[in-house]
């Protein structure tokens, strides 16, 4: 068990140095921030200054080493754009996309599970069809599309909750939420359902398929044989057979939406690292984007040893492989 | 000879456990109607272990399935009944057939790696099975799972109990699951293939542990294999499916020393013998017929040697022949060999 953790760590590490490097090249090879930072009528020798205080005139291993030794240490740069630390802006967006996700996974699978569950055990019944229609729906409804029609709809038609920012955020410490206000809470609905969305009905699909796959097992059969009650059959061992695989995706997912909240954060406007990220990338800032992507591929990476330590706790085959 | 007149004598004694007559079991799609079984008639005594053998897709599994109401998909029972003692176990409802499941029939599957829920303990799964039928509270239930275990053989069960199933090996696990098809002592057990997942010698294990039981708990046991050697083994009867129908019926030596039905015959002379090297085994040409391409007549005529005009036409019924009953027009009016 020790040394499983110890190999997954490391591996993770190797993950994040290849990340890092991906990250650092980007400095040499995207845009030049001197000309962004000072415009078109810099002279040469403020060019020069800038160059040399940016330490963009070191060798490329000077320069990267120095970029992990800061990366380490939370120390990103400037951000070219609005001339602040990088991990101040972080900070200030990192809470807002954090609890976006938070919830729209929590959404998703609250309704992605039972539904999923529904849909399979009473395939053949006019609530699941219905369900299941749906869920095409889902799927293939691109997300700045669905996120547009519940503008319309809540924002614009009915006027009940408004179409774009936070709403009014409170601080704790350095995390700004926006769980703590009225409008906070209501500025977050709209987004939560739209990022949720696409989410919920993979997680239908791939719930309803695995458990419609499990209840064929042989061991479904003979708790059958055995006369045990269809509940305790569907419920006690078709479902935790059924979310082993689940619970893997759902992780995975998780990370994605974090990373990939963009579309939705452009859409309302909400000022998470999506919408930080997306800026950055048109005003080439490449330290926030550099910053971002080592950020991603961290969240990445905890998510996926989180979902590895589950998995000895679910299932005992594990465990005893692993000499537990 | 004389021991096998004894047994058999026991076994008549007592009126059947298990009887099922004129069954026929349908499936129903789009495309049609396929009927799996056909007419199918047989019973099972307490004590006794019927063999029921065939090619696969003859219907073996499909009979025991029926048996208990767990048919696949659109299956179901269409003419015929099925009676467990006095009761006729064919047309109950769901939440009674389930009662039924476990407490009066056991099940045993082929595949002792895949029967077990892999996610909870041998003991867990006892327990459950065993409160799903008797009035007991769990920590009793523990009790009797431990017992079951020792009876089934299993060294240290209070120890053993709370181990998953992947910590067993094969023939422990199907040591397991015979424990879990007995634990809320069924009268009657349908074994289907019970021991061919299983290693050669460990086979034999499984079928003296079933043998034990007939003979200590008054089992009846309906052994589903399409292994003959398993059936000489352990069986005390035998019936012989082909496509959804039992030809031929009897004590299980009269069946395999002198085949009444041409199907039979084939079937023992494809069978390797000690001592026979010399001889090449004699195969059946042709193939079983699919359910939806059943022969008129009977429906082993394309492919047996002593085809006659009659079979092409002529649907055989189970008719008495030296020692059992074959389904065959070579025995049209045979005087009954034993009363």
């Amino acid at each position: 068990m020790l040394g499983m953790l110890l190999r997954r760590i490391v591996e993770s590490l190797i993950v994040l140095f290849a990340v890092a490097f991906i990250a650092f090249s980007l400095f040499s090879f995207i845009g030049d921030p001197v000309n962004n930072m000072l415009g078109q009528e810099a002279t040469e020798a403020e060019r020069l200054d800038m160059r040399e205080r940016l330490g963009l005139n070191d060798s490329v291993i000077v320069q990267f080493t120095r970029f992990i030794g800061r990366a380490v240490q939370g120390e990103f740069g400037v951000s070219y754009r609005q001339s602040r630390p990088v991990i101040d802006l972080i900070a200030e967006s990192l809470p807002a996309t954090l609890e976006l996700s938070f919830f729209a996974m929590v959404l998703a699978v609250g309704l992605g599970i039972p539904i999923g569950i529904q849909t399979a055990i009473n395939r053949d019944s006019l609530v699941s069809k219905v369900l299941m229609t749906g869920s095409l729906i889902g799927i293939s409804l691109p997300t700045f599309l669905a996120g547009i029609l519940l503008i319309m709809i809540f924002s614009v038609k009915l006027g009940w909750l408004p179409s774009f920012g936070r709403g009014q955020v409170e601080q704790m410490g350095w995390w700004g939420t926006g769980l703590r206000t009225w409008s906070g809470i209501k500025a977050l609905i709209l987004p939560t359902i739209t990022l949720a969305i696409f989410q919920m009905t993979l997680i239908v699909r791939l719930v309803r398929s695995e458990m419609l796959e499990v209840l064929q097992a042989d061991f479904i059969k003979f708790a059958r044989a055995r006369g045990l009650r269809e509940r305790l059959v569907q419920f006690g061992y078709a479902l935790p057979n059924t979310l082993v695989p689940v619970i893997t995706i759902v992780g995975l997912q998780l990370g994605s939406v974090i990373a990939f909240a963009i579309v939705t954060e452009t859409v309302f406007q909400w000022p998470g690292m999506g919408l930080l990220f997306i800026q950055s990338v048109t005003f080439a800032d490449v330290p926030v984007m550099a910053a971002y992507l080592l950020l991603i591929a961290l969240i990445f990476v905890v998510i996926n040893l989180l979902v590895d330590m589950l998995y000895y706790v679910i299932d005992p085959r594990l465990r005893s492989m692993a000499g537990l | 000879m004389m021991q096998e007149a004894a047994a058999h004598k026991t076994a008549s004694e007592a009126a059947p456990l298990l009887e099922v007559r004129d069954m026929t079991v349908q499936f129903f799609s789009r495309h049609g109607t396929l009927t799996a079984l056909d007419d199918v008639s047989f019973a099972v005594r307490s004590g006794e272990v019927l063999g029921i053998v065939g090619e696969s897709g003859a219907g073996k599994s499909l009979t025991g399935a029926s048996i208990v109401g767990l048919l696949p998909g659109s299956g179901r029972v269409t003419a015929g009944e099925i009676r467990l003692g006095e009761q006729r176990i064919d047309n109950l409802d769901r939440a009674r057939m389930r009662r039924i499941r476990g407490r009066e029939i056991g099940l045993i599957f082929q595949d002792p790696q895949t029967s077990l829920n892999p996610l909870l303990t041998v003991g867990k799964q006892l327990v459950q099975t065993i409160t799903s039928h008797l009035d007991m509270s769990a920590a009793a239930a523990r009790q009797r799972g431990i017992e079951l275990l020792r009876d089934v053989g299993i060294p240290a069960p209070e120890r053993r109990i709370d181990s998953y199933p992947h910590q067993f090996s094969g023939g422990m696990r199907q040591r397991v699951v015979i424990a879990l098809a007995l634990c809320a002592d069924p009268r009657l057990v349908i074994a289907d293939e019970p021991t061919t997942a299983l290693d050669v010698s460990i086979q034999a294990q499984v079928l003296a542990l079933l043998q034990d039981l007939v003979r200590k708990r008054g089992l009846a046991i309906m052994l589903i294999t399409h292994d003959m050697g398993v059936i000489a083994e352990a069986a005390d009867r035998i019936a012989v499916m082909y496509a959804g129908r039992i030809v031929e019926i009897g004590p299980v030596r009269q069946v395999i020393d002198s085949p009444s039905h041409p199907y039979t015959a084939g079937l023992m002379s494809a069978i390797p013998r000690l001592g026979d090297r010399a001889r090449r085994l004699v195969q059946i040409d042709g193939n079983m017929p699919r359910l939806d391409a059943i022969p008129s007549g009977c429906a082993f005529n394309p492919r047996c040697p002593r085809v006659m005009d009659i079979c092409r036409v002529e649907r055989p019924q189970l008719r008495p022949t030296r020692a059992g009953h074959a389904a065959c027009h070579l025995y049209p009016a045979l005087p009954q060999a034993e009363t």
